[in-house]
């Protein structure tokens, strides 16, 4: 019995293993010396002070706010879109909405402020009508409209699946019940929407609550700050990294205490392979008022998305595009993004196929099903332990260090590896568990195993998800600014940074220039990416 | 097959980034400073030619947001940084700085030189000095506030931008000028000014071109900033606020590194900033009154009676000892 568990051990088991022990060792590092720098007498005194309570709260009351505007939007946008399945340029701006999730936020904040802004876009149109807009853009207003660009079209394609769910004989149904839309939504689509909504609810709380670029730039004054920017403060304008480490350690406690007590809804955002419907079946499709309102909502957030993208376009030509360009700091900067992304995005492929192939062996093996519930926990893992606080712990330890330069960019890649490593693992996982249980006989006769299998039968299956994952952690990984942010005491390190530093001297014609070189590498990236290894 | 490729990426990725050619190294001198110091209109385009013609070196200006931001920076770098010499840092600063154990004494004789206030300080030089003052665009502004206490607790009163006091030195100025006048009170007093701060910035230089470009009409800065717009734009445009109560002076002063592997140049470099030459240059540049007596009277553009006759100060050490907790303070009035 244990001459066989041991040679069963071995094939199946090893890449997953090694996987989630560096996994570990990056955790449990960075959270040693989270831990090593504080004392009890100083958590205590942090949990007394009221500024710590303040920010908590500030984080809270933002990211609250900014979920509620985003799904309560994001309903009727996704609704409409469910009703007219079937207009011109619908396909593209549904991928188009999937801009703001690969965008730089440093990026995406410039071009809110292009056009929101006191000199933005949107004043200068209003300009000739006399009115101006009022609102200070700097603090709460900034945040939540910031949030909301990311998250509602986000949310309009997470829930979009769930009017999937509604089969053919409700609408049939409804329709010989001569329902109104109104009762259409609260007897028929609510129910469906209801079994997504939590899911998603939690994904955008989660994501506003460890939001960091978006709070650094348009927030950040004492009145408009959160744990992740406190960090950072605590550290690169105080540095005091025993406040860093309690700040930290508190941001941990309430992610990762969120995603446990949250965690059952979260499974809902697995794909479903609900009966696809038609919708051209419901009955309420015809009338003049609702296509007026469809497609007002469509368009309206439509226009709210694509406005800071061309208002960053426009900006970008008029500024002095040639002076950027030939500045070698803004190569070098690029250069150093560029190999930063590719560390992390081959770390964290490498690691996702690592842990993917052993929760296979395990499902199919073993008949393990709580493999892949165990997958789901990796799979959630920068909800729990946000990127910036491993950052912190990786930042305690470079004090120590000597040689800070070279272990910075290795520091800054391993972090990004762990933020992308759920979108590659979510992606190649379940099409490698497939693709098992499709060919597992066939193999099996076949005699293909090991590397043979892999590269006949597995990579052809999960080439194309692969791809797709790696090219988009790739860009994401390219245009982060979290945890180079603080890693860069320089502004030079990364191209992320350096347009910070711009926007934060409130030089906005070189930003300009610089948020769109790097909006256009990185999309340059992600194409290449997904061309050379989809092929 | 993908693994051979996500290798191959990853060794590129590794390859691209330590492969970048490091800086080429020749015998340079490393002087981390504020934003302002050395933009295009500041005092380091003039100082660096000036000083390597005369040591035949390269002398590097490396800006860092703001004074405060320097100490943070000193801080975390430690041993490790690339700097020679610390210039930037001011009054309230200098010994929290001491603390640090990375200064090295400035070995200067400073008896000689004919100081207009008195210094004996054995790891600083101070090489210039100035009043914090809130400056306001006539043209904006009507009713100017005569003290600090109206501009804090009149609800009418003017829209101001100030400086964040944990990076900036003017932003910590305007901190300990609150805890100085309002003592116990500060938190009351920055409750009350509060809904009348349009933004605080990280740096002054952030700060002054949100002021010029409109964005509030008045900016804490220095009673000396008015003396730029007369010199160089012959305006009136920009006033300073005297304030009845007296304005809190800072002294900016610099030192050099302990782990510096040109302690000499450094000296060198700090004995330059007290010379005729840089005490003259850095009243039309940095816009702050000359610590050194020189031969040359003060240019026109500067007022008798923008210098105030009542120079408010903490002690150094109790700035060190109150700092944080003050900070706290502020953080916490403002928060809410």
């Amino acid at each position: 019995m244990n001459l066989t568990l041991s040679t069963r051990w071995r094939p199946g088991l090893w890449p997953g293993a090694i996987a989630l022990f560096l996994l570990t060792a990056v955790i449990a590092g960075s959270l040693t010396a989270l831990g090593a720098l504080s004392d009890t007498a100083f958590i205590i005194a942090t949990l007394r002070d009221p500024y710590f309570f303040q920010v908590v709260r500030f984080t809270l009351w933002q990211a609250t706010l900014s979920t509620l505007i985003s799904i309560i939007l994001a309903v009727p946008v996704a609704r409409a879109y469910a009703r007219r399945p079937a207009f011109a340029g619908r396909k593209i701006l549904i991928t188009l909405m999937g801009l703001p999730v690969v965008m730089p936020v440093i990026v995406a904040v410039f071009g809110i402020v292009a056009v929101y802004g006191r000199s933005g876009l949107l004043n200068f149109l209003l300009q000739p009508t006399g009115i101006s807009m009022s609102f200070e853009l700097y603090g709460l207003t900034g945040i939540l409209l910031a949030h909301t660009f990311f998250n509602l079209p986000l949310a309009v394609r997470l829930l979009l699946p769930a009017w999937d769910q509604i089969t053919n004989e409700n609408w049939r149904t409804a329709s010989t019940l001569g329902m109104s839309s109104t009762q259409l939504f609260r007897f028929i689509e609510w129910p469906a929407l209801s079994t997504f909504l939590p899911g998603v609810i939690v994904v955008v709380f989660l994501l506003c609550f460890t939001s960091f670029a978006v709070v650094l730039t348009l927030g950040g004054g004492p009145a408009a700050t959160t744990i992740e920017v406190a960090i950072y403060q605590a550290l690169r304008f105080e540095f005091d990294p025993a406040e860093a480490a309690v700040l930290a350690l508190a941001q941990l406690l309430l992610c990762a205490g969120t995603a446990l007590l949250l965690i059952r809804w979260m499974r809902v955002l697995s794909q479903t392979s609900g009966r696809k419907s038609d919708s051209r079946a419901r009955p309420d499709t015809g009338a003049r008022a609702g296509k007026l309102f469809d497609f007002g909502v469509i368009g309206l957030c439509g226009l709210f998305v694509f406005t800071p993208v061309a208002a960053l376009v426009i900006s970008g030509l008029q500024g002095p595009v040639a002076a950027v360009l030939l500045d070698t700091d803004l190569w070098q900067a690029a250069a150093r993004s560029l190999g930063i992304a590719l560390m992390a995005t081959s770390l964290a492929g490498i690691m996702a196929l690592g842990i993917a192939s052993t929760a296979r062996f395990l499902v199919l093996e073993r008949r393990q099903k709580n493999a892949k519930e165990g997958l789901l926990l990796v799979g959630s893992l920068t909800l729990a332990f946000p990127p910036m606080v491993i950052g912190t712990g990786f930042f305690l330890i470079s004090l120590h260090l000597k040689a800070v330069d070279t272990i910075t960019l290795l520091m800054i890649a391993v972090v990004n590896a762990l933020m992308v490593l759920p979108y590659i693992l979510r992606s190649i996982a379940p099409v490698l568990i497939d693709s098992g249980q499709q060919y597992q006989k066939l193999c099996a006769q076949l005699g293909l195993s090991g590397w043979h299998r892999f590269r006949q039968v597995d990579w052809p299956m999960i080439r194309k998800p692969a791809a797709f994952s790696l090219a988009l952690g790739g860009a994401l990984s390219f245009g982060d600014m979290g945890v180079a942010a603080l890693f860069d005491t320089t502004g030079h390190i990364t191209l992320p940074v350096m347009l910070y530093q711009r926007m934060s001297a409130y030089r906005f014609d070189e930003a300009a220039v610089t948020a769109l070189a790097l909006v256009l590498m990185c999309v340059a990236l992600f194409w290449i990416l997904d061309r050379s290894l989809s092929r | 097959m993908t693994i051979v490729r996500l290798l191959a990426a990853m060794s590129t990725g590794l390859l691209i980034a330590f492969g970048l050619p490091a800086n080429a190294e020749k015998p340079s001198l490393t002087v981390y400073t504020y934003a302002s110091f050395v933009s295009d209109w500041g005092p380091g385009p003039l100082i660096e030619p000036a000083f390597e013609a005369h040591c035949r070196c390269d002398l590097k200006f490396v800006g860092v947001e703001d004074g405060a931001a320097l100490l943070g920076r000193l801080k975390l770098e430690g041993t490790r940084s690339s700097a020679d010499v610390i210039l930037g840092l001011d009054t309230s600063l200098v010994a929290e700085a001491r603390q640090t154990g990375l200064l090295n004494a400035h070995g200067l004789d400073l008896d000689a030189i004919d100081f207009a206030l008195t210094w004996s300080d054995p790891d600083f030089i101070p090489y210039d000095f100035g009043y914090f003052g809130f400056v306001y665009d006539s043209e904006q502004l009507a009713t100017v506030p005569k003290s600090l206490r109206t501009l804090v607790n009149d609800p009418q009163g003017p829209r101001i931008i100030i400086q964040d006091p944990r990076t900036s030195t003017p932003g910590l100025g305007l901190l300990l000028w609150v805890r100085k006048i309002f003592g116990e009170e500060d938190t009351a007093a920055w409750r009350a000014l509060s809904p009348k701060i349009v933004t605080v910035t990280k740096g002054w230089s952030e700060a002054y071109g949100l002021f010029l470009e409109g964005e509030a009409p008045m900016v804490l800065s220095y009673t000396t900033s008015p003396a730029y717009h007369r010199h160089v734009e012959n305006t009136d445009r920009y006033q300073v606020a005297m304030f009845e109560e007296g304005h809190y002076q800072q002294v900016e002063v610099a030192a050099r590194l302990a782990h510096s592997a040109q302690p000499e140049l450094a000296g060198e470099f700090l004995r330059f900033l007290l010379s005729d030459e840089v005490q003259t240059i850095l009243p039309t540049s940095n816009w702050m009154l000359p610590t050194v007596r020189t031969q040359q009277a003060l240019p026109p553009a500067f007022h008798e009676d923008e210098i105030p006759n009542t120079a408010l100060a903490f002690e150094p050490t109790e700035v060190s000892a109150k700092r944080k907790h003050w900070i706290k303070r502020w953080l916490t009035a403002l928060a809410q």
